[in-house]
């Protein structure tokens, strides 16, 4: 076969191939000399027998991925859905800004960064209106931080299935390094008043989503982010400025941020109430319920993969505690009678994903994996049955229990929700 | 010669120490920056206004105009009941507003026992509030003070929380007690406390 230069309608059809799934399956197999895939943006791509015998393509503008790497979110629903982040594609634990999960309550909004500012007042000395501009002017703040969905979890409580990937189970959280403005500083500059408790943040989308948040909070590390892993935020993670509450439920990250209002007490939005609260068993419902216990999952082995055979893989995942450090991560094979330390292989980042390690010889056995993580509190990832317990089969976030995958005799891999 | 190059690296870890030195930025009362650094402008009562919508439970924030539920029903029908159905009974994704059960009930038990207004919603200021911020979806803000009051009125009515020719506003809007208000409590999970675990 010829190597010649692609059309863009053969690109085009590479593309479809691509997004098919085919493009995959048949890669491997090194009797295919050529394969066409089309990047973003159109340029083009030839993957030749052998890539030393022939010049690769020129430097680009803007990077993509490899038309062999073709991680993607599940988006869930439309204007009010959600779109999870595929845990299982990643290594290390920052999750690439365009992966990051997503969880709209009225779309995406476009907003014109010169146009957008930020309105500080209530109990304030000095009502302050803040551009993009001023923002940066202020001292900057840098720190890596996960965000969960507090629902985070839900359909593996509610109605788990075994052909279950960890996207499916646990995809709506993800890790980033977040810069901005610290909101102590913010709220300095506009003098809040000591008897404010709570302030509302409201955003710019087309529901004005707001939660009232304590002002402790501020004073802690809660920070006006504008820039995400390097760059500019995403629209979807709330381009020009969102808030961010380190450790706190996603729902309390507000993004497109517009106004912060200082008051006595909470707002009591329907977020903060009808939506967002815990039904406890004997009738309660458990609000302001802001901190994401600790987590982790094993993101491998996991469904869909396949062990091809006996001998050494890596058990390997994420943990992440919003009450701060992860202070080590526990795996079983044998579903939680004996625990083994994992190997953590980044810092003990506080409110911050961390990826753990555990080499396994699998003799060909059944197994069962699990992981647990512990925090600097001393809290426990609980069991599912432990949580159940005490919330009920039909509370509604904060799920954060045990995940196990069961490795059959064949090598394959399936999802175990009860822990 | 190697005692002067050793005091050398020395003195050049020290300075290197010296220009690392963390600076704590996030200290709320830090005395490093000036208290104000003076940036950004004041915002104007009309830029306040324009934006101030919040509806607190006490009623502060509610606007002047009023309504009745009797009214409120056809702005219903025109509006809303496209998505949550003629009776408030939802048409998935969107959710049921009306007609959940009244009474102990325990919803952790099912998820899906009905959360509606009359047995989930702890303050009738934030239908209100919801209301005005976000709906309709497709035309939010579309509605005036006088039509939200109207449906919010029409909403409690069918819950039966208020008559349906009850007059809402300002002032009686914040007076009406939601049987869900004694539902809620604060949250108690403290991560690890004596060793006890989970909440």
């Amino acid at each position: 076969m010829t190597e010649k230069p692609i059309s863009r309608r053969t690109l085009i059809t590479g593309a479809a191939v691509a997004a098919g799934g085919a493009l995959l399956t048949s890669l491997p197999g090194e009797a295919q000399q050529t394969t066409a895939s089309a990047a973003p943006g159109g340029a083009s791509r030839v993957v030749a027998g052998d890539p030393t015998k022939s010049p690769g393509a020129p430097t680009t503008a803007v990077g993509t991925r490899s038309p062999f790497v073709t991680p993607a979110r599940s988006p869930i629903g439309e204007i009010t859905g959600s779109s999870l982040t595929p845990l299982q594609a990643f290594s290390g634990t920052i999750t690439p800004a365009d992966l990051h999960f997503t969880r709209n309550h009225a779309g995406t909004p476009t907003i014109d960064p010169a146009k957008h500012t930020l309105l500080i007042h209530g109990l304030v000395d000095r009502p302050l209106e803040l551009t993009l501009a001023d923002l940066k002017r202020f001292p900057a703040t840098t720190h890596t931080y996960f965000v969960e969905c507090a629902g985070n979890g839900r359909a593996a409580y509610r109605t788990p299935k075994p052909e279950m990937t960890p996207q499916q189970i646990d995809g709506m959280v993800s890790n980033s390094e977040w810069t901005g403005v610290s909101l102590a500083t913010l709220f300095r500059e506009a003098g809040v008043k000591s008897k404010a408790d709570w302030f509302l943040a409201e955003g710019g989308d087309a529901c004005l989503m707001a939660r009232s948040i304590p002002v402790r909070k501020a004073r802690e590390d809660a920070l006006v982010a504008y820039a995400q892993n390097g760059e500019p935020l995403r629209p979807e993670q709330g381009f020009p400025i969102r808030l961010l509450l380190p450790g706190w439920e996603g729902n309390v990250n507000v993004k497109w941020l517009r106004r912060i209002k200082l008051g006595t007490d909470p707002f009591m939005t329907r977020w903060e109430t009808a939506k967002y609260s815990d039904p406890l068993p004997g009738g309660k419902v458990r609000w302001m319920s802001f901190e994401m216990d600790a987590k982790s999952i094993i993101t491998s082995p996991a469904y869909p993969e396949r062990l091809s055979g006996q001998g050494w893989w890596p058990i390997t995942g994420l943990a992440w505690s919003g009450r701060g450090r992860i202070t080590r991560v526990d795996v079983s094979t044998d579903g939680g009678k004996q625990w083994i330390g994992a190997e953590i292989l980044s810092p003990l980042t506080s409110k911050a994903m961390i990826r753990f390690q555990h080499m396994w010889q699998w003799k060909g056995g059944e197994s069962l994996l699990m992981s647990r993580a512990v925090d600097e509190t001393g809290y426990v990832q609980p069991t599912m049955a432990q949580l159940r317990a005490v919330r009920g089969p039909g509370t509604d976030y904060h799920f954060n229990p045990i995940r196990a995958w069961r490795v059959a005799a064949d090598g394959s891999v399936t999802f175990e929700a009860n822990t | 010669m190697l005692g002067r190059s050793v005091a050398a690296v020395l003195g050049a870890t020290l300075a290197m120490a010296a220009a690392c030195k963390v600076e704590a930025r996030d200290d709320y009362l830090g005395d490093k920056d000036p208290k104000q650094f003076s940036i950004g402008h004041d915002a104007t009562l009309a830029q306040v206004a324009a934006l101030d919508i919040d509806v607190s439970p006490n009623g502060a924030g509610l606007p002047v105009g009023s309504g009745i539920g009797r009214d409120g029903a056809a702005i219903y029908a025109s509006t809303c009941a496209s998505c949550h159905g003629d009776n408030g009974e939802g048409r998935p994704p969107y959710p049921q507003l009306i007609g959940g059960p009244k009474g102990d009930v325990d919803f952790s038990a099912n998820a899906k026992i009905p959360r509606t207004i009359g047995n989930y919603w702890p303050f009738a200021t934030t239908v209100f509030d919801y209301i005005r911020r976000a709906m309709p979806l497709t035309a939010p803000g579309s509605l005036s003070a006088d039509q939200t009051y109207a449906v919010t009125a029409y909403l409690l009515s069918r819950e039966g929380l208020i008559p349906d020719t009850m007059r809402i506003d300002a002032h009686s809007l914040p007076l009406i007690q939601m049987p869900a208000r004694r539902r809620f409590v604060d949250d108690d999970r403290r991560g690890s406390v004596g060793g006890k675990n989970v909440r």
